[in-house]
């Protein structure tokens, strides 16, 4: 891409100007976050790629380099690694991929909407279409006649005209449908999802029971969904790959260990790195570790393949590097090792010396990959640091760097960025912010953080979007500041390890203050309110009840969740109280978002909005409900959802 | 059986009576002279659908005999039970249970959203949606459904038509709205909705005690067909409307515009102008206690009673049942005329309490209160 030079020096005399204010904050970090969250807010951050995604043209002369921050999508030379032409796409692409004929590119922008089509002969946007909500991978069916995209919010994929793009039906999908993969065979597309199901039945135990996701099979030509393989115990699952003749498919995805109390990151208790590998080479699935006895595979992304079938590649974000697997070696494992009931292997940590090769180091949160068409060469995005590791892949080691063009300058937001995706702070590098915080939001789990004894005050994962503005932080407000909650808090009862540097830490929180809250998909800007969403907004506000009783002002929803946010930030019993949990009071969460959020209440036992009334508000503490009627309650709903 | 005997007819028996006559002197075997008597009187009856039925029980598979619903979808059958789902494909029974994510063991009725290929299940517990394998269901409490016992479902687009003893309601399967129908906001006088047959121009709800609802997805209104006598035992005009305000079905017909109703005191047809009423002493039905209707075009029609399965082509009637002292199978035909005719048949649907048909090209299947019965048409 082409930059005004003009404009770098800018950004580059602004970025210097950040780093300045940022070390002169090291003391007063609070107010140094707000100035430079304010200055990112005007404009003034330098304008990143963030490479997210890497795809090879079919005979291997160009590099599509999606880029998730400046919303382009770039096209390298694939010899010189020269740029070829920027094309701009729709806000926060996060997916792409080409027509099995290689023509067009299908690029999913997740913040708009939309899937845009570029021309790969001419590199222009041929069509713009819109789809469902934050689409974050697309893929076209073998006959052309159908394009497919996984929408993380709706957590569906809708099934698209080739021609037109016009959306013919929608696939129900993993909670977080985000990636999808064409079989080499072109009969079936997989897809994965990033935030767990919710729990088939009312069990009244919840939030203690383990995650479960699914890679969910898709008839490509049918477009129907023939399959959900499941993958028990597992939140967060992401690329999946195949070897060329299709005998083997691999998953990369996260194993949360969130039933047992953290204080258990020194034994290997916080979470498991794993694929789950499937296929006719292996038989039933199975999940075999990443991780090794003292050093973890931190947040598995990218997964590739070599052409010949021995390598399988697998990034890295939270560990900064790429494993090298060797696949004759992992077969040989996996069937010669008695096979666990459970099919998982992801507790033995002795595992992955019989078939990881290499390690690889590489760039900040590294994440897609892409191997050149003779294997020799693996190209990694190094997210976070705007260049591209070419991998030799016959020697395993980083042959050259390409930096994309763009500011060199790394700036306070941008530290802070690459410190709450880096697995390097903590014990054994296992974990990062971002493995609980996926892609820098919730991860729908439930967690026994144990400050206040094993096994007390379960809480529910929450959203980061737009929280600057809600101290105090946590269920029981006891962290006045995201600086208490990221610092000593956050080194104490997770990382177990090194603490961050002041520096550090205000850049962390930094970082945590300027994520904005996504479009809100219920009532999206500038749209009015449905005749639902009106009613339950009314039933939001009101003082009396439908028996004509004030209703006092400490039990009306608009009361503790006033204002924008929809929190007054003050504590409160609102009746959910358990038997483990210390503290009865809690803060009131801010609404942002609510309709992505579930589970629900302070331990996530509220599967959704509903029960929250439904189940957990028996004498109206939790706002005064149980005078409306079920089709009132929805309309409440309709209305909390476009908070 | 009633059979009505003129001179023609009288005739024709005492043929066939000589011509058994000398075939049982002749020695033929007592199955050919079955045969050549059922051949005899065939040709002088309309055509109707013949079929060979197979019964599926507890013995072979089926998950419970009680079947309150039956849905084809293609080369799978579903059936939901008193206790349980079944899925029959490719010789097997596959039994999903509430240990598999179903709402409730008593699984009322099914649909199938044909662009996705999921199976709604209706249960006495909640509503479940069955795709790929995988269960989820929505009950009362944990979603915006009114009412958990789910009678009806029907599929239209996007949308999840819902009839449950609370009231009818709208699932937005874009959107996740869930939309409430009842008293408040329609014509609704009871709010127990027994079935819903959703079409992308009308959506017309079955109610127990509130006649037909009928909403228009283009004005978003609603209306109301009522019985016009407004008596529960007996009809003053035949025609007038709606044969009675228990209404147990509704089967709509767009590219006709033409509504099936059943109800517990006999069926209706409605064309958007003349109603035509069904009742026992004036058509082919062996009751008029009716637990289900499903047209096939704005003519032809299936009903589920009490006394056995009817068949109506437009002019005659099929019925297919058991006699009630030798539970022998039978099959009866009755023309234009009222002329009804024993056809002789080896094979009858499981019992006959029929709950729910459903087709699967020319055959059918057939839920009962004693089992499953699969009709397979013979040519």
């Amino acid at each position: 891409m082409i930059r005004n030079p003009g404009r770098g020096q800018m950004r580059l005399a602004v970025g210097f100007c950040a780093l300045v204010a940022t070390m002169f904050s090291v003391v007063f970090w609070s107010e140094g976050t707000v100035d430079a969250a304010t200055a990112a807010a005007n404009g003034a951050e330098p304008e990143y790629a963030s490479p997210l995604e890497l795809l090879f043209s079919p005979q291997g002369e160009r590099i599509y380099v999606l880029c998730n921050e400046s919303d382009e999508v770039r096209v390298l030379d694939a010899a010189t690694y020269a740029p070829i032409k920027s094309v701009a796409v729709g806000h926060q692409p996060r997916g792409f991929s080409l027509s099995p004929d290689g023509t067009r590119l299908y690029v999913a922008n997740s913040w708009d909407d939309t899937v845009s089509v570029i021309d790969t002969r001419t590199l222009e946007v041929m069509a713009t279409w819109p789809v469902g909500a934050e689409p974050s991978g697309v893929a076209e069916g073998p006959k052309g006649d159908y394009v497919f995209v996984a929408n993380r919010i709706s957590s569906d994929i809708a099934v698209l005209d080739a021609l037109t793009g016009v959306e013919e039906k929608r696939l129900m999908a993993g909670r977080g449908a985000s990636y999808l993969t064409l079989s080499p065979d072109g009969k079936r597309i997989y897809v994965t999802h990033i935030y767990p199901n919710p729990p088939a039945l009312r069990t009244g135990l919840e939030n203690r029971t383990p995650p479960e996701s699914e890679i969910t099979v898709i008839d490509a030509q049918r477009a129907t969904v023939v399959d959900r393989i499941p993958l028990p115990s597992i939140a967060g699952v992401f690329h999946l790959a195949f070897s060329n003749d299709g005998r083997l498919g691999a998953v990369a995805e996260y194993h949360p260990k969130n039933l047992i109390p953290l204080a258990h990151l020194e034994h290997g208790g916080a979470f498991a790195y794993t694929l789950t590998v499937f296929g006719a080479d292996v038989g039933q699935p199975v999940e075999i570790p990443l991780d090794e006895l003292d050093r973890y595979a931190s947040q598995p992304f990218g997964v590739t393949i070599a052409p010949d079938g021995s390598r399988l590649y697998v990034s890295l974000g939270g560990s900064e590097s790429v494993l090298a697997i060797d696949v004759p070696r992992l077969l040989h494992f996996v069937h010669s090792r008695p096979r666990p009931v459970s099919g998982s292997f992801a507790q033995d940590l002795s595992a992955s010396g019989n078939y990881v090769v290499a390690r690889i180091p590489v760039g900040h949160n590294p994440r897609g990959l892409a191997l050149s068409n003779d294997g020799h060469r693996l190209f990694v995005a190094n997210r976070l640091d705007d260049t591209i590791s070419v991998i030799d892949t016959s020697k395993l080691r980083v042959a050259a760097t390409i930096a994309l063009e763009g500011p060199r300058a790394v700036s306070a937001l941008r530290r802070g960025e690459q410190t709450f995706y880096s697995a390097h702070y903590s014990f054994q590098g296992q974990i990062s912010c971002s493995s609980c915080h996926i892609d820098s939001t919730f991860d729908g789990l439930q967690w026994n953080l144990e400050p206040n004894g094993f096994g007390r005050d379960i809480v529910d994962n929450k959203l980061l979007e737009g929280i600057k503005d809600t101290a105090p932080y946590k269920w029981n407000g006891a962290n006045p500041d995201i600086g208490t909650e990221c610092g000593p808090r956050t080194e104490k009862y997770f990382w177990r390890s090194e603490n961050y540097d002041d520096r550090t830490l205000t850049d962390l929180v930094t970082y945590i203050r300027s994520l904005p809250a996504r479009p809100n998909r219920w009532h999206l800007p500038g749209s009015e309110l449905t005749p639902a969403q009106e009613r339950g907004k009314a039933i939001f506000e009101r003082a009396v009840d439908k028996f004509k009783k004030p209703i006092p002002e400490t039990n009306r929803c608009s009361t503790c969740h006033s204002g924008p946010l929809g929190t007054n930030r003050k504590l409160f019993d609102v009746g959910t109280k358990r038997a483990t949990d210390n503290p009865g009071l809690l803060k009131a969460p801010q609404l942002t978002n609510i309709g992505l959020t579930a589970p629900y209440l302070h331990d996530g036992s509220a599967r959704s909005l509903e029960e929250i009334w439904t189940i957990y508000n028996p004498d109206d503490k939790h706002g005064r409900t149980n005078d409306l009627t079920k089709d009132e309650l929805n309309d409440l709903i309709e209305y909390l959802r476009t908070r | 059986m009633k059979r009505f005997i003129n001179k023609k007819w009288l005739a024709m028996a005492l043929v066939v009576g000589a011509v058994f006559a000398a075939a049982e002197r002749r020695g033929f075997a007592q199955e050919a002279k079955h045969h050549f008597r059922g051949a005899l009187l065939a040709s002088m009856v309309p055509e109707m659908p013949r079929f060979r039925f197979e019964n599926f029980t507890t013995a072979n598979g089926l998950p419970n005999n009680h079947v309150f619903a039956v849905l084809v979808d293609g080369g799978r059958i579903w059936a939901g039970t008193d206790n349980g789902l079944g899925l029959y494909e490719n010789g097997k029974w596959k039994i999903y249970t509430t240990a598999d994510g179903l709402a409730h063991r008593a699984v009322l009725s099914l649909a199938l959203d044909k662009r996705t290929g999921d199976v709604w299940a209706g249960t006495m517990g909640g509503l479940s949606r069955i795709s790929g394998g995988r269960i989820d269901s929505f009950t009362q409490l944990s979603s915006g459904l009114s009412n958990n016992i789910v009678y009806g479902i029907s599929i239209e687009g996007e949308n999840v038509w819902i009839a449950t003893a609370a009231g009818a309601c709208r699932l937005d399967l874009h959107t996740n709205q869930w939309s409430l129908y009842n008293e408040r906001n329609t014509p609704m006088a009871e709010i127990w909705s027994y079935a819903v047959s959703a079409t992308p121009t009308k959506v017309y709800y079955g109610i127990w005690g509130s006649g037909v609802l009928e909403y228009d997805q283009k004005t978003g209104q609603w209306d109301k067909y009522d019985d016009p006598d407004g008596e529960t035992e007996m009809v003053l005009f035949k025609d007038q409307g709606l044969i009675h305000e228990i209404v147990t079905s509704v089967s709509y017909i767009e590219k006709d515009k033409v509504l099936w109703a059943a109800t517990y005191f006999g069926d209706s047809h409605y064309d958007g102008r003349y109603w035509h009423n069904f009742l026992v002493k004036d058509s082919g039905l062996p009751s008029n206690f009716t637990n289900q209707v499903k047209g096939v075009d704005g003519k032809r029609a299936w009903f589920c009673t009490d006394k056995g399965l009817a068949y109506y082509d437009g002019v005659n009637w099929a019925v297919y049942t058991r006699s009630l002292t030798t539970h022998k199978p039978v099959m009866t035909v009755r023309d234009a005329k009222g002329i009804v005719t024993e056809i002789p048949v080896t094979s009858g649907p499981a019992h006959n309490y029929i709950l729910g048909i459903d087709f699967q090209g020319d055959d059918i299947w057939v839920a009962t209160a004693e089992g499953l019965s699969h009709g397979i048409l013979q040519r």
